[in-house]
This record gives structure tokens, C-alpha cells and sequence, in this order.
């Protein structure tokens, strides 16, 4: 991992992208700058449709950017590559296939020479650490939305991405399910490293999880302000009713309301 | 155990109050034959009940395999491009509006004299409609993520047909094709029934008619009924095995 140490992670270098509708054209991003180092992980925020879910496309590579490069670990991205580990505020799990099957997925589609059993050994250690032994032969129906979740989250990473794209995960979950998957989080990220992006609208969350938050203005969106969360690799809950959280929260917060201002003037 | 028992019930019950409802109304057989009248005509013509059940049978049948493979791949082409959609859909429903009682004397004549051919284009021609919107509804209303999901690992198009879009159409496709095994009994019926020199319980029937048997015509009426009931758990039987994760265990 080490020598991997001064590789880029994802570079977002200057990109322009919009939408053409019926009455015109979209501009959705507009000269946007990110650049998250090798196994960083950054949290993006802003207003309600500003761009973010375009800005995930566009890493993935299932959109191009109109202008701009995106790279991802120093090769530009110009197709879907099989590097992507996606998780969505809908967990999106196979109702017909039991949740150790719908973990193996990736592994059965992204190119690999691990044996079936290999496999199930992978999605097994991956279900163990995020708490879900016992669980592998249920079906998604059968587990609660938080389980669920967790499941995605192994799905996500159990063929090792490159880039792991959470497109706000824990939004449709209750308060203290969503704060015990933070823990999780930070779980999966020592055992199972990775570079990382989280949209999300949670500022606690954002701060909690992650090195860095990015502030996007209104649409069309550019970067607004950037903040270093300072995070100790093994935060506790109680961290973020300390004064340096409540700071940040704050300023993170003044900064949503302009970029919302913006966003309400251009509308 | 008491899943048998209680439709059986049902069905003694019914068939007595049928039985006493001609009985004190002294309703004559040619207005409404009762129970005991139908069973001595079927004993009569048995042998007549399981050739010509088998010719209902099998033409139904293979009306419905015809259904299923040109509904599932017109409901694909469909489900997979807008463009063809708009194209089709019309036709699909206009051609599904007209009523195929009309339909039978154009394929009589069309292919005059190819009685098994006729029938089991009318059981087709009947039955696919349902199959074709269910399929095209299922694969276009996949939630996009699946999709996403499966691009952004570099999934090719038939990987993902195969892996997501194809089994979680499968119970919208059972759910229709229900509904495709009764309309095609309909359609091999009005075939055999409508065109002469027929095969088929339909021409059992019909001679019933001409021959002024009515206990005749109400034992066909069980009859068809019977392989209707039985055609019918056996679309339930293949749901279960190939989509019984869509059904909700009781807790």
C-alpha cells in the first residue's frame, strides 16, 4: 500500500457538464476542481439538485464530461470501468437472491480468477465485519433497512474498488441506525481501505466520516469552500459535540445558506 | 390437509344446492341441466371427453408456448427501446381491441381445411397481449440504480438482462400469464366451437347442440372447466419454483 502512497486518487480537473431539455440547456457543473488522494476520503455537499448525483456519474465514468478530465488513480476515465464500488440511498439488493449472493454480484461480473469458494470466503469476512454473520442465507426482505444497507455497503467493496462512490447511503435511515453505520463506516475503512466520495446532506455526518468536506455552490455547481476535517482515525460520537465540531458544523452551515441563495437567485 | 378439504367442501356444497335448485324450480335439462344429469353424459361419450379433451388440451397449449415466446420477446423489444415502443404499442392495442370472435372465420378461411393450425393461432393471437405489456412494463420500470450498478462494474448489456432485468420481471410475467391461460381456452374454444368439422371439446359441444343433448353441453362445460382449473396450477406451480422469492413469507 505504501508504495501506492503518492498516487493520486481521483482528480476532478476543471469539468463542465450540462443536461440538454426541452427548453434548453442545463447547466448542471461549471468548472469544478476535486482532487481526493490515494485512499482519501472527501464528502461533498450542497444544495438540493446542484449537481452531486451528476458529479457520481461522471467518476464512474457513465456520463463524459461536456469539458474537463476526470482521472482516477492516474488514468483518465473514458468508459464504465470495473474499479466502481456504488452504494445508494436505495439499497437496491437482488429481492431473489440471499444476501450473500447479492454481495458475490461484483465478483461475477468484474473480471477475477478467485474460485467460487474463494468467492463466498470474501463476501463472508466482508458480512462479518460489518455485522451481518448469521445473516448470509436470509433474503433482503427478510432484513431490517439498516441490515440492508450494510449489505449494500459489502456489495460495494467486495471486489476491491478503486473508488467507492456512496450516493448519500444512510439518508433514508433513522437517526441512530444511521449513527451506528458511521461507526460501521469507519470500521470497514481501516480493514478495508479505499478512495473514497460520499454525497450526502448531512453536515455531521459529512464531518464524522470523512478528511475532507467540499461545499458546492448553486447550480450550475463550482467549488464553493473547502474544509479539512481533521479526523483521529478512530472518532468517537461525542467528538462531534465538542466546540471544534461545532464550529465547523456552523461554518459548513453558513456556507450551504449562501450556496442556496445562489441557487434560489438563478432559479 | 385442510387446504384440500375446504375447497372440496366447497364444492360438494355447490354442486348440492345446484342439484336442489333444479330439483324445486323442476327446471326441464334443456333450460338447466342439474348434476346427476351431467355425469351419465359424460359416461356416455368418455371416450369422446379424453380424445377430444386432448386435442383442447394440447392446442391450448401450444397457442399459449407461441404466446409466451413472441409475447416475452415483443414486451423486450419494447421494454428496451422507447422509440420501438411508440412504434408498437398502438398496433398492440388496436390489434388487441378487436374482438376475435371476428378473427375466427378470416383464419378459418385463411387457412381453410388446417384445423389444428387455426385453433391454436387463435389461442396465440388471444393470450400474447397480456405477456407482451407485463414484460415490457417490467424490464422499463427497473430502477435505474440496478442499472447503475451493474454499468459502473462494466457489465454488457445481456449481462445485465440476464443477471437483474430478466428474474425481476418474472413475477409480473406469471401474474400475466395467469390471465393468458384463460384467454387462450377462450380463443382454442371459439375455434372449435365456430368452425366446422372440427375436433376439440368445442365441436363436443357444438354437437350437443345439434343434437339437442343439453346434459351433453353442460358436461362440457366441467370439462373445460377441469382443464382450465388444471392448466392453471400448473403456471402456479412454475411460479413458485422459478419466482416464489416475490412471495411474502407469512410470519
Amino acid at each position: 500500500m505504501n508504495s501506492r502512497r503518492n498516487k493520486d486518487g481521483i482528480i476532478i480537473k476543471s469539468v463542465s457538464h450540462s443536461y440538454k431539455t426541452d427548453t434548453g440547456v442545463l447547466p448542471v457543473l461549471n468548472n469544478l476542481n476535486i482532487k481526493i488522494p490515494y485512499n482519501g476520503f472527501t464528502a461533498v455537499v450542497g444544495p438540493s439538485g446542484c449537481g452531486k448525483s451528476t458529479l457520481t456519474k461522471l467518476i464512474s465514468g457513465l456520463l463524459k464530461p461536456d469539458t474537463g478530465e476526470v482521472w482516477l488513480n492516474n488514468e483518465k476515465v473514458i468508459q464504465p470501468k470495473p474499479i466502481v464500488g456504488m452504494a445508494f440511498q436505495n439499497p437496491v439488493l437482488l429481492e431473489w437472491r440471499n444476501i450473500l449472493e447479492n454481495v458475490i454480484l461484483p465478483l461475477e461480473i468484474v473480471p477475477n480468477k478467485l474460485s467460487q469458494l474463494e468467492k463466498e470466503k470474501r463476501a463472508r469476512s466482508l458480512l462479518s465485519l460489518v455485522g451481518l454473520d448469521g445473516f448470509e442465507n436470509k433474503k433482503p426482505s427478510e432484513l431490517s433497512g439498516g441490515m440492508r444497507q450494510r449489505a449494500s455497503l459489502c456489495r460495494a467493496l467486495v471486489h476491491k474498488p478503486e473508488v467507492l462512490i456512496l450516493d448519500e447511503p444512510f439518508g433514508a435511515l433513522d437517526a441512530f441506525t444511521r449513527e451506528d453505520l458511521w461507526q460501521v463506516m469507519h470500521k470497514l475503512r481501516k480493514e478495508e481501505p479505499f478512495t473514497g466520495v460520499l454525497i450526502t446532506h448531512d453536515l455531521r455526518e459529512s464531518i464524522f466520516l470523512t478528511d475532507e468536506v467540499i461545499v458546492l455552490s448553486g447550480r450550475p455547481a463550482t467549488n464553493q469552500y473547502e474544509i479539512k476535517t481533521e479526523q483521529s482515525d478512530n472518532p468517537k460520537l461525542e467528538s462531534l459535540f465538542e466546540p471544534k465540531s461545532i464550529e465547523m458544523l456552523k461554518n459548513l452551515r453558513h456556507q450551504i445558506e449562501i450556496a442556496q441563495d445562489n441557487q434560489g437567485n438563478k432559479s | 390437509m385442510r387446504h384440500i378439504l375446504i375447497p372440496l367442501y366447497a364444492i360438494i356444497i355447490f354442486l348440492l344446492f345446484w342439484e336442489f335448485l333444479v330439483w324445486i324450480n323442476g327446471w326441464p335439462n334443456y333450460k338447466m341441466a342439474s348434476p346427476s344429469d351431467i355425469w351419465p353424459a359424460f359416461w356416455k361419450f368418455k371416450s369422446l371427453f379424453f380424445y377430444y379433451g386432448w386435442d383442447t388440451l394440447w392446442r391450448t397449449v401450444m397457442g399459449l408456448l407461441l404466446a409466451v415466446v413472441l409475447g416475452v420477446f415483443l414486451g423486450m423489444v419494447m421494454g428496451f427501446s422507447k422509440i420501438l415502443r411508440e412504434a408498437i404499442y398502438p398496433l398492440l392495442v388496436g390489434f388487441n381491441a378487436i374482438p376475435k370472435a371476428t378473427v375466427v372465420p378470416i383464419i378459418a378461411l385463411m387457412f381453410v381445411g388446417q384445423h389444428n393450425l387455426n385453433t391454436v393461432l387463435i389461442a396465440f393471437m388471444i393470450s400474447f397481449f397480456p405477456i407482451a405489456v407485463s414484460v415490457s412494463i417490467g424490464l422499463s420500470t427497473l430502477e435505474p440504480e440496478y442499472r447503475d450498478i451493474l454499468r459502473s462494474l462494466g457489465a454488457s448489456k445481456s449481462t445485465i438482462f440476464w443477471k437483474i432485468a430478466l428474474p425481476k420481471t418474472l413475477p409480473e410475467f406469471f401474474g400475466a400469464l395467469k390471465v393468458a391461460v384463460t384467454l387462450a381456452f377462450i380463443g382454442t374454444n371459439l375455434m372449435e366451437i365456430v368452425s366446422p368439422h372440427g375436433r376439440g371439446l368445442g365441436a363436443l359441444f357444438d354437437s350437443g347442440k345439434t343434437n339437442s343433448d343439453y346434459p351433453l353441453m353442460f358436461a362440457v362445460l366441467i370439462a373445460l372447466a377441469l382443464l382450465g382449473i388444471g392448466l392453471y396450477y400448473v403456471v402456479v406451480f412454475l411460479e413458485r419454483v422459478f419466482a416464489g422469492w416475490a412471495e411474502r413469507s407469512v410470519d
